[in-house]
């Protein structure tokens, strides 16, 4: 392979693992809170990315992007862990409830105009794994003396993954709600983890693949806590016949 | 006037429901482990388990405490 493919594939790939979690935090979201809210929240992320990049342009590999991953990690982590306590009491309570459970009452989706918790969630998802994009392009674009193709490489890559992301919606749309709220609830716990603690300046060993390491423990602590919450509600039901 | 204070009053109920949600202890116990973690980084302990921990325990303190709150109810 000549240089050129090698910076056009490196970015390529580096920069689908950034758009690989973008994506699935706006699929995620827009699943399970409703697609207008999300989308318009991804566009805004991406609207104020491509303005941040035209003014900074190669001084973006200035940005800080330690406390950025720190804030954004945090708040990802705090409001994941509410939806994940939700999703556990649910599946637990009601088993895999349907569709027709989208208008549980705690769910505080707006029955019309903007859920801005949806738009924050995208936006924040979207700003933050494109700015990891746009670092991964000036740095390695930089360093290769071929920032061009490093940018076609990871626009290609935003292309690729976004499309399957979209190729998915069908699907994901039709798994049960206590489920979906649970497995977003999972997601944004992991990444949420994973990007708050990487700001602080911890080292994964596995790098990005822990991300897939925290999904499995927080996966499993889920399905421990709906087994003890169903005993739990099995022993009542015995107390109260 | 009044629209600016409405709209202050929207945007801090927002951010505490967002951040802190219906159990503020989560917040609290998940804001102290990522401090503490920020500290042990900084005298090079490597202390990636304690923010997964808190977050395990506290979701099963907190899937408790609204058990016996139902259970009250």
């Amino acid at each position: 392979m000549t240089g050129a493919g090698v910076v056009l594939l490196t970015t390529f790939l580096a920069s689908s693992v950034e758009a690989i979690e973008m994506v699935i935090i706006v699929l995620g979201v827009g699943a399970a809170r409703g697609w207008r809210s999300a989308l318009i929240g991804a566009a805004a992320g991406f609207a104020l990315l491509a303005v941040t990049i035209a003014v900074l342009n190669v001084a973006l590999a200035g940005i800080p992007i330690g406390p950025l991953r720190v804030v954004v990690g945090a708040l990802l982590l705090l409001f994941g862990l509410q939806w994940f306590r939700k999703g556990i009491a649910r599946v637990a309570a009601r088993g895999l409830a349907g569709v027709s459970e989208e208008t549980v009452e705690d769910d505080d989706i707006p029955a019309s105009g903007m859920d801005w918790v949806a738009f924050v969630l995208a936006f924040k998802g979207v700003l933050l794994e494109g700015l990891e994009i746009a670092l991964i392009v000036v740095s390695f674009g930089l360093a290769a003396g071929q920032l061009g193709l490093s940018v076609v490489g990871a626009a290609a890559a935003v292309v690729v993954i976004g499309a399957a992301g979209f190729a998915l919606k069908g699907f994901v749309t039709r798994i049960p709600r206590s489920l979906l709220q649970l497995i977003v609830g999972t997601l944004l716990t992991s990444f949420g983890t994973f990007w708050s603690l990487e700001g602080l300046g911890v080292n994964w060993p596995q790098s990005d693949l822990d991300i897939v390491l925290l999904l499995v423990v927080y996966g499993l602590t889920a399905a421990t806590y709906i087994g003890m919450e169903r005993r739990r509600i099995h022993a009542l039901a015995l107390e109260t016949t | 006037m009044r629209m600016v204070v409405s709209a202050v009053v929207g945007v801090a109920r927002f951010l505490y429901r967002f951040v802190v949600g219906d159990d503020w202890t989560v917040a609290v116990a998940i804001l102290i482990a990522l401090s503490a973690t920020g500290v042990l980084v900084a005298d090079h302990v490597s202390a990636w388990w304690l923010v997964p921990f808190v977050a395990i325990f506290m979701t099963g303190v907190s899937l408790r405490r609204s058990a016996r709150r139902h259970q009250g109810a």
